[in-house]
Parts: structure tokens; C-alpha cells; sequence
């Protein structure tokens, strides 16, 4: 502990302004992080200095494609009502555009700034396979290594199992995720599915330490270790070498076939569910589909120096877009998240209550949760929530 | 009626439950009458000339004779030396195409009902190709491979499948947003296929929506296409949907018109010779097979009897949720299937 609290004090002096602001990842971190932060990247950057002026943080917000751009809205109506001290620096990807820059300025803002809340950029694959999915490159370019999902049953949606709560880890850099492809005869495509021991060792040792913080007994590995092998035996190694330095939880593992049979039978046995990239994105959908649908659940992806906000399931929305009747727990609540993690604890337990008591109490849902209410009217309540609080806010 | 031509099928027990599952099919068969002959094979792997692993070769001469195989729950061989049989199967008889049906079961009870989907999976290609390589210590690449011609093909039988069993729609499940050339090929090559049938409906979907949607609407699905590793888990998840593996009839279509169907769940070696077991996935996969051969009625009858045993809650296995045995599962199945004639 002694050594935990030099790295802080340091960490403080070094950069006396944002010393406190990246939460738990400081302390873990502590200089590594700061160097980094100061020193030139690898593909030869400048990082700029990070943004908070004035008490007020700076946070990069990408609308995207679909419903994005209208949830986000609503975020920033909601915080500009219930006074956040936040400013956001929109950055508009989407992929209408043809060239990389503005990729490259939203990876900028996002190191400028530290934390990013985003909407889903569509992935067009009728377009030319080099052109790759930008959600994907946002995710490898700031090594955003862990996507975490918490899904929690709420009361007040009616779904066919009850309880459930399963916090499920996946990795979000690499394996099926590669993007490397190559037809090396013509009618025959090879794609690789890299796993690496670095990787694999990171978010084991990130899924055991969220375990032990959160106070959860057991973390389950998700894998198909008898069909492939080196990749992910590999996968399944690191995870019990870390588990053996935890012995207050429990380690097992499940073939990923037998994991989605079970959890639509049996979702009740999972706690902590820790796994490669493919397996997490099907995992992470079959759990949202069981608490109650896309439009619930949020996400957050970490990596050492940056995080980004978002959905859980990340969809479009295309078919729903601009006509206000999408959901927008999801997006607020990942917004609540995202305040977590700037420590403005307050502004963002006020919201979640405001957010679950309208899913649970009021019972004013939106069409994908089977009512008749539309964003806006939900928005509404939320913000008379808020304002009945009695915490300051502008006027409704 | 003049009697049906009796049609040989090669009948693989397999193990643990395996020989008491197999005799309560043939049980069932004999009640209903079915005009087929079973060939009992065994296709534990033997060395052949030149050291390679292969099934005996009287096995491979029953099959390639009768087209058709009843397959039971086959162990896997730990330290036997030689490759799972189940992969020699696929090998030897080139099985591209695994068929699985998911009908909700009355009486059955599942938080999911009214599911009527099938899941067709390409079997012999893609992330289980088996080819890996370490590059340096601590980095392993796994290669998924996507051919134009198993794609075609696979695409060409769910959509014949479609047409034949009355199915309106055919969905691709894939992810080509992320893996645009693989994927990208094989919804290209459904896309091709779907030219030529026009009467069956063809749509696209990301294998996370079709997750998302699953557990949440399973009735939106008709017939769901798919490479090898997407197969696997919505395969499992939907048999999940109707109730497990003990539930489920799965069949394997091969080259050359052969044709194997078998249960999917193990060989459960703590109930074998117990007269425990359940013989419900083997006995709807031999109803499937009676479909493929065309003896439609046979199969209705068949499964019906079954069906209504399950729903009466009467005699029901131990996994089923009652405390009769296996012989008398059996019999009352087949005590029903006399009284309907």
C-alpha cells in the first residue's frame, strides 16, 4: 500500500492537473501511465496534454451512424439539464465518408481527451475489403483492450428468466478480430484468428481484478480449446495461470457451444464470463437478448490510458433511425458509466435512479421493450425525475 | 396397401447408451412397421495399409451400399491414438452439410415455445480446418478458411432443403463487417444461389443480431445458413431453446447421396446398461432420416406416438422430469403407434 500511495503522490505531482481524474487506473498504473501519456507513441505522435479546464471535463463524442447521433442528443440534453460539468467535443465520423482523417481526428480527440462516448459507425462491407470496419480500428488504434458488459435484469422489463446478473469480459483487440485476410488462391480465403500470450495474460488478470473489486465468487473462461487447439489452449492457459494467483475465486471453463445452450436453459450459474473476441461478441448479444434487448444494456471499453462509452451490442439501428421511438437506457446509461469513471459520482447516481426508476416505476417504455412510448417522452420523465430530486437544474 | 420395399440402413449403436437407444428405435421401428432392414456396423477406427486411421472396411461397404446410417453417441478416444470417429465419418464420407431441426416440444416445457427453425452449418471448412501455427513463443494464429466451392454448396442444399420441407425463408448468418473477405465470400456465393431460387425468401444477418434476436423472438427464424464455427454455437444454442441435446435429431449430409443422422447428446457413461437413458433425440433423427427417404407417413406416425407420450407426462425418463425407464418409455411409445393403426 505504501508503494501505491508514492506512485499517487508522484503521479499528482507529475501532473498536478488530471492527477485524480482516471480513477482506478492510476493507482494500477500509476507512472506507467503518466510517462506514457507524455512520451511519443510508437507510430510517432504527439500526444497532446489532456483538456479540463476550469472544473469542466472534455469528453469526445462520436454520433456515428443510425440511432446515434438522436441518443446522443438526448444525453447532452439530459446533462445540460441536470447541470454535469462536462463539455463535449463532437467528432463526426460516420461512413459516408471516404478518407482516414477524420478517423484520425477522433483518435486524436479521444488521446487528447482521454474518454469518448460513441455511437455505432456502420461497416459497409459492400465496399472494398480493405476498407476496414472504423468501430474496430477505433478500438485496436487506442488499445482498448477490455470490453466490459454488465447484464443486470431489471424489474421492470418482462423477459423469460429473472436475476440474472453476469459481468462478462471480452477482449477486444485481437483473435477473430485481426482483420487479415488473404485470398491465397483464387476461391479460397484464409483469415487469422491471432491469440497471443501478452493478450490473453492482460485480460485474464483484468477480468480476476474487476472479480475481486466487485466482490464476485467465480469467473468462468469461455473457449473452444478442443477444436482449436494452440489458440485458444493457449487463451485457456493464461487464464488458469492467473487464476492460480487468485485463490479467493473460483476458476472454471465451458466449450462456447455448450455456454449458449446453458445459458438459455441455465443463465443463472454464470458470475464473472471471461473470453476472446468472437466468443464475447455472440455471449455478450445472447445476454443482452436475455435481460431485455439492445436497447438496455451499456458498455465500456478500457484500455491503460484511454476508455470509450457505448452500447453493449453496438447496433446501428438503421431501420429505427430518426424515428424517436429508439431506446435510450443504453446510451444514458452508458453515459452514467462514463461519469463514474470521471469520479462525478453524484451526477451520475442521480441519473441512473432517474433512468431505472422511469424503466421500473414508471413503467414508460419504448417500442423494443414492448410499450407505446417514444424517446422523448421517456427523456422527459427522466429529466422530471431528476428535477424532483431537488438536485440544481436548468429549467425543463 | 401393397407392402413397401424394405430399405437397408446401416445402424451404428456407438457406446455408453448407445446399444440400449439403438435397440429402442428398432423397437419403435418394428411397431410401426417400417419397411427397414438395419445393418448394425461398428466404426471403431482400425489401421489400415500405409498406417493411416480409417473406419473398417465393412463398415464403409454397409454405408456406401445403403446410403443411409442411424448413428448413436460415439466416445471420445482420449489416449487411443488414433483421430475422434466422429471427424473420420466426416472425412471419409465428405458429411458437408449438418442439418439440425428445432421444434419446440409440447409438453416439454422450455421458457421458449413455438420454435420451428433449422439450422443447416457448413461442416467441413472454415475455423475448423485444424490449421495452427505458433509464429514466435506467445503468439498463436488459428486459420479459418472459406472456399467458393463449400460455400456453394452448402448454400445450394439449404436452399433445396427450403424447397423440399415447405420452408419460406433462407437467412445467411454471418459476420463479413469484420471478416470482409471470408465471410464476404460465402454471403456471395448465397447470394448467387439465391438468383435460382426465387421462391424462397433470402436474407441477410450478422451472427450478433441473429443471437440478440434468438433469445429474444425465436419465431422470426425459418432456415439459418452458416459457416462452420457460427454453426456450432447457434446449432447448440437453439437445441438449447427446445430443451437440450437429449431433445434434438441432427442428421449429416454428405457427397454422393449418403446421408447419416444420428443424436448429437453423450454416451453418458454413468446410466449406460442402467435402462435410464432417453432414446428421444436418436428416435426424432431417425425420423428425419424416414423424411429423407421419403417414407413421410412412417415418420409422422413415429412422432407423433412420441410426442404425445411426452406431452401425457405419464411415462416419462428421468431427464424428462418422471421415474419410468427406458423399456417402458419405449413400449408405451410403441403401445401408441399400434393403437393409431
Amino acid at each position: 500500500m505504501a508503494a501505491h500511495s508514492a506512485v499517487l503522490s508522484m503521479s499528482k505531482i507529475i501532473n498536478p492537473f488530471w492527477g485524480g481524474r482516471l480513477g482506478n487506473t492510476v493507482k494500477v498504473f500509476g507512472t506507467t501511465l503518466t510517462s506514457h501519456r507524455n512520451k511519443t507513441l510508437l507510430t510517432g505522435e504527439n500526444i497532446p496534454p489532456p483538456a479540463k479546464y476550469g472544473g469542466r471535463h472534455t469528453v469526445t463524442l462520436i454520433p456515428g451512424d443510425g440511432i446515434g447521433p438522436e441518443l446522443l442528443n438526448h444525453v447532452r440534453e439530459v446533462f445540460r439539464f441536470s447541470c454535469v460539468p462536462v463539455d463535449f467535443e463532437v467528432v463526426n465520423v460516420n461512413s459516408a465518408l471516404e478518407t482516414d482523417d477524420d478517423m484520425n481526428n477522433a483518435i486524436t480527440a479521444i488521446r487528447r481527451n482521454g474518454i469518448a462516448l460513441k455511437g455505432n459507425i456502420e461497416t459497409k462491407h459492400t465496399m472494398a475489403p480493405s476498407v476496414k470496419s472504423r468501430n474496430n480500428l477505433l478500438r485496436t488504434s487506442l488499445d482498448l483492450y477490455a470490453n466490459v458488459m454488465h447484464c443486470q435484469s431489471l424489474p421492470g422489463v418482462q423477459t423469460r428468466h429473472k436475476n440474472i446478473d453476469i459481468m462478462i469480459i471480452r477482449e477486444n483487440t485481437e483473435g477473430e478480430y485481426s482483420s487479415l485476410e488473404h485470398e491465397s488462391v483464387s476461391g479460397v480465403v484464409e483469415s487469422l484468428k491471432i491469440i497471443t500470450r501478452n493478450n490473453s495474460l492482460r485480460i485474464a488478470d483484468y477480468a480476476f481484478k474487476l472479480a475481486r473489486e466487485k466482490g464476485r465468487r467465480r469467473v468462468t473462461a469461455v473457449h473452444k480449446a478442443n477444436i482449436m487447439k494452440l489458440g485458444d489452449g493457449l487463451f485457456l492457459q493464461c487464464c488458469r495461470e492467473v487464476a492460480s494467483g487468485y485463490p479467493d475465486i473460483t476458476f472454471d471453463s465451458m466449450i462456447v457451444d455448450n455456454t449458449t445452450m446453458q445459458l438459455v436453459s441455465k443463465p443463472h450459474q454464470f458470475d464473472v464470463m471471461v473470453m476472446p473476441n468472437l466468443y464475447g461478441n455472440v455471449v455478450s448479444n445472447v445476454c443482452a437478448g436475455l435481460v431485455g434487448g439492445p436497447g438496455l444494456v451499456p458498455g465500456a471499453n478500457y484500455g491503460n490510458a484511454y476508455a470509450v462509452f457505448e452500447t453493449a451490442t453496438r447496433n446501428t439501428g438503421k431501420s429505427i433511425a430518426g424515428k424517436n421511438i429508439a431506446n435510450p437506457t443504453a446510451m444514458l446509461l452508458a453515459s452514467c458509466m462514463m461519469l463514474d469513471h470521471l469520479k462525478l459520482y453524484d451526477h451520475a447516481t442521480m441519473i441512473r435512479h432517474a433512468v431505472l426508476k422511469t424503466m421500473n416505476e414508471t413503467r414508460l417504455h419504448t417500442a423494443d421493450i414492448g410499450g407505446q412510448g417514444t424517446t422523448s417522452e421517456v427523456v422527459q420523465t427522466i429529466m422530471r425525475i431528476i428535477q424532483s430530486g431537488g438536485q440544481l437544474t436548468t429549467e425543463l | 396397401m401393397s407392402p413397401a420395399v424394405m430399405q437397408t440402413v446401416t445402424l451404428i449403436p456407438g457406446d455408453g447408451i448407445g446399444p440400449e437407444i439403438s435397440s429402442a428405435v428398432m423397437k419403435i421401428f418394428e411397431a410401426a412397421k417400417a419397411p427397414i432392414r438395419w445393418e448394425e456396423r461398428n466404426v471403431t477406427a482400425i489401421k489400415g495399409p500405409g498406417g493411416r486411421w480409417m473406419i473398417p472396411p465393412d463398415a464403409k461397404e454397409s454405408m456406401d451400399r445403403s446410403k443411409i446410417g442411424l448413428k448413436g453417441p460415439l466416445k471420445t478416444p482420449i489416449a487411443a491414438g488414433h483421430p475422434s470417429m466422429n471427424l473420420l465419418l466426416r472425412k471419409t464420407f465428405d458429411l458437408y452439410a449438418n442439418v439440425r431441426p428445432c421444434v419446440s416440444i409440447e409438453g416439454y416445457k422450455t421458457p421458449y415455445t413455438d420454435v420451428n427453425l433449422v439450422t443447416i452449418r457448413e461442416n467441413t471448412e472454415g475455423e475448423y480446418s485444424g490449421i495452427e501455427h505458433v509464429i514466435v513463443d506467445g503468439v498463436v494464429q488459428s486459420i479459418k478458411l472459406i472456399t467458393e466451392d463449400a460455400s456453394r454448396r452448402i448454400a445450394e442444399y439449404a436452399f433445396e432443403y427450403a424447397r423440399n420441407n415447405q420452408r419460406t425463408s433462407v437467412t445467411a448468418v454471418h459476420k463479413a463487417n469484420i471478416m470482409r473477405m471470408s465471410d464476404g465470400l460465402f454471403l456471395r456465393k448465397c447470394r448467387e444461389v439465391a438468383e435460382n431460387y426465387k421462391d424462397i425468401k433470402f436474407t441477410e444477418m450478422y451472427l450478433d443480431t441473429v443471437c440478440l434476436n434468438m433469445v429474444q423472438d425465436p419465431t422470426q427464424f425459418d432456415v439459418l445458413v452458416m459457416p462452420n464455427l457460427y454453426g456450432d454455437i447457434l446449432s447448440d444454442l437453439c437445441a438449447g431453446l427446445i430443451g437440450g441435446l437429449g431433445v434434438t435429431p441432427s442428421g449429416n449430409i454428405g457427397a454422393n447421396g449418403v446421408a447419416i443422422f444420428e443424436s448429437v447428446h453423450g454416451t453418458a457413461p454413468d446410466i449406460a446398461g442402467l435402462d435410464m437413458a432417453n432414446p428421444t433425440a436418436l428416435l426424432l433423427s431417425a425420423v428425419m432420416m424416414l423424411r429423407h427417404m421419403g417414407l413421410h407417413d412412417y415418420g409422422n406416425k413415429i412422432q407423433t406416438a412420441c410426442f404425445d407420450t411426452i406431452r401425457d407426462k405419464k411415462v416419462l425418463t428421468k431427464d424428462l422430469g418422471g421415474n419410468s425407464k427406458c423399456s417402458e418409455f419405449t413400449a408405451e411409445i410403441c403401445r401408441r403407434i399400434q393403437d393409431m393403426a
